[in-house]
């Protein structure tokens, strides 16, 4: 029997008895979550290559005003403010963002990694005030509600673009011919990952039933709902990184450095 | 057999601070902590205190922080841990210390004796017995596995480190009024209680409860969250209020 130093209870810092690797969630979290929003400025900032084809990179769709073919009403507004940048991407960007600020997932994930609350689980945290979400500011995150129904409609819009990108120029005939490319498989895939994330909300599931105590009432939804809720944190991650692929292929395709394949 | 050193945390007498003492024993396959602990208790340590019942996970006295993370002492099999090095054995941290492994969890009996009791609809039947869907309770049922271990409010931030207790019950409470909140037959009305001494707005949704829970109540996703949206559709959204006002 060997009696080691007296140690006080662990409070503190970063203190934990824990000897597993507790860092490496949160510290991918941070690295995956920073990459993504260091690489979204700066593409929304471009406003240049984010078409390619009939390819509309999901970073600026829809495509409210621009000089791509894809945009509703035309060119930048002339009334625009010479001072303030202008990108397609600027106008609609804050939506899906703050969307994905104010999910349910992403918070408990960014509270641990980029704010150390806690930063990680049994594991002492750096300061001492706590408020949590039960007063200003976190108390706004209740307004996920309010993103999630711009985000359906975002799906929609998204699936509509697939199916855009299912015709080509037919420069036999001037018109379009359908056919599918390996960015058409892309942009598909993207949506349904965007589908699966967005139609797993939290949000959604207490609207769709778990606002009431009488399930049996409630038809197939609120099952429908919970299933992909059950993988709601799976689905953030491969929607985050194929709405980023879409991009980056979209734009390397039109700077001439990948070509798109066309499958038929 | 072979052996392994536990490191477990012994009180001083009558204080609370204390430290780590090493015992080294010998184990056999199977054994899970709780044995170990047993087994030293009877040949090396007979006044080491720890709390047990059932060694069966169902009884959740064995609650314990073994190498740092909360567990039942009786669920951790010794085949499962990083036997080249001490197994740290604790109390749970955010509890009160009695004497070494053994803490003092009665705030959890003052919470919950504070929350709204379940109020059924009057019955159904002239029998005095009511009539619902086996679907109508599924969802409740997964929050009556609870074993009131208190795992989760031991990890859970909001009292461990924050010391919340007075303005937050924590996820094992949250996850009580969800099974009564979300019943078919109950008729209470906890959302104020909910958003104000209940503080449900404290807890940030980090999952550690979840992760602790020996039953696997998926407690921050179905309990917490959907409480929350309840709260928030009765306090925080402007619409909602607005539509109560047309329906009256
Ligand atoms: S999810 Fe909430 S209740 Fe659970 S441990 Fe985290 S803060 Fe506490
Ligand atoms: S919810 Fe799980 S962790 Fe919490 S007291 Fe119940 S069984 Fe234990
Ligand atoms: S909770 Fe994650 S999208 Fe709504
Ligand atoms: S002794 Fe009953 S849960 Fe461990």
């Amino acid at each position: 029997m060997q009696v080691i130093p007296v140690t006080a209870v662990r409070r503190g810092f970063g203190t934990t008895s824990r000897r597993d690797t507790w860092w490496a969630a949160p510290l991918a979290v941070f690295v995956g979550l920073s990459a993504f929003v260091v690489y979204a400025t700066w593409a929304a900032f471009q406003g240049a290559h984010y078409t390619y084809g009939p390819y509309l990179s999901p970073f600026y769709s829809p495509e409210i005003f621009g000089d791509s073919p894809h945009a509703w009403f035309g060119p930048k507004p002339a009334a625009w403010p010479a001072l303030l940048p202008f990108s397609p991407a600027l106008l609609i960007l804050p939506f899906p963002g703050l969307f994905r600020f104010t999910c349910y997932y992403y918070r408990g994930a960014y509270y641990k990694s980029f704010w150390a609350d806690p930063p990680s689980c049994a594991v002492g945290e750096p300061r001492k005030s706590y408020w949590g979400e039960h007063s200003f500011p976190l108390i706004l995150q209740n307004a996920h509600r309010f993103f999630m129904w711009v985000a359906l409609v975002f799906i929609a819009l998204l699936a509509y673009d697939v199916w855009l990108a299912m015709w080509f120029p037919d420069p036999a005939t001037g018109g379009t011919v359908f056919g599918i490319g390996i960015g058409t498989l892309i942009l598909g895939v993207n949506v349904v990952l965007l589908a699966c994330y967005t139609w797993g909300c939290h949000v959604l599931r207490h609207l769709v039933g778990g606002r009431r105590d009488d399930q049996s009432q409630c038809g197939m939804a609120y099952a429908c709902v919970s299933g992909l809720n059950g993988r709601h944190q799976l689905f953030a991650w491969c929607s985050l990184f194929s709405v980023m692929s879409s991009d980056l292929y979209v734009r390397l395709c039109s700077m001439g450095i990948l070509t798109d394949l066309r499958l038929f | 057999m072979s052996q392994a050193t536990f490191r477990i945390w012994r009180s001083k007498p009558g204080g609370e601070n204390g430290g780590f003492i090493d015992y080294t024993t010998e184990i056999s396959e199977g054994m899970v902590v709780l044995d170990a602990v047993h087994k030293i208790q009877a040949e090396q340590a007979q006044d080491l205190a720890c709390r047990w019942n059932c060694k069966a996970g169902k009884c959740g006295s064995c609650s314990a922080e073994i190498n740092g993370t909360p567990r039942l002492m009786c669920m951790s099999r010794l085949n499962s841990l990083d036997l080249t090095q001490p197994v740290t054995v604790e109390p749970m941290r955010t509890f009160p210390a009695i004497k070494d492994l053994v803490t003092d969890v009665s705030w959890n009996f003052r919470v919950k004796k504070g929350l709204k009791k379940f109020a059924p609809r009057k019955p159904d039947a002239p029998d005095g017995t009511w009539r619902m869907a086996q679907k109508d309770v599924d969802r409740v049922q997964e929050f009556r596995k609870c074993i009131e271990c208190f795992l989760c409010q031991d990890v859970c931030h909001v009292l461990r480190d924050h010391e919340k207790h007075d303005a937050f019950i924590g996820p094992r409470f949250l996850t009580y009024t969800a099974a009564l909140e979300m019943h078919p037959l109950d008729t209470a009305d906890r959302l104020p209680d909910l958003k104000n001494q209940n503080g449900i707005g404290y807890c940030n949704i980090t999952k550690c409860c979840t992760k602790v829970c020996p039953e696997h109540i998926h407690i921050t996703d179905n309990a917490i969250i959907p409480l929350k949206e309840r709260v928030v559709d009765r306090f925080y959204d402007p619409v909602m209020r607005l539509l109560r006002v047309f329906q009256g």
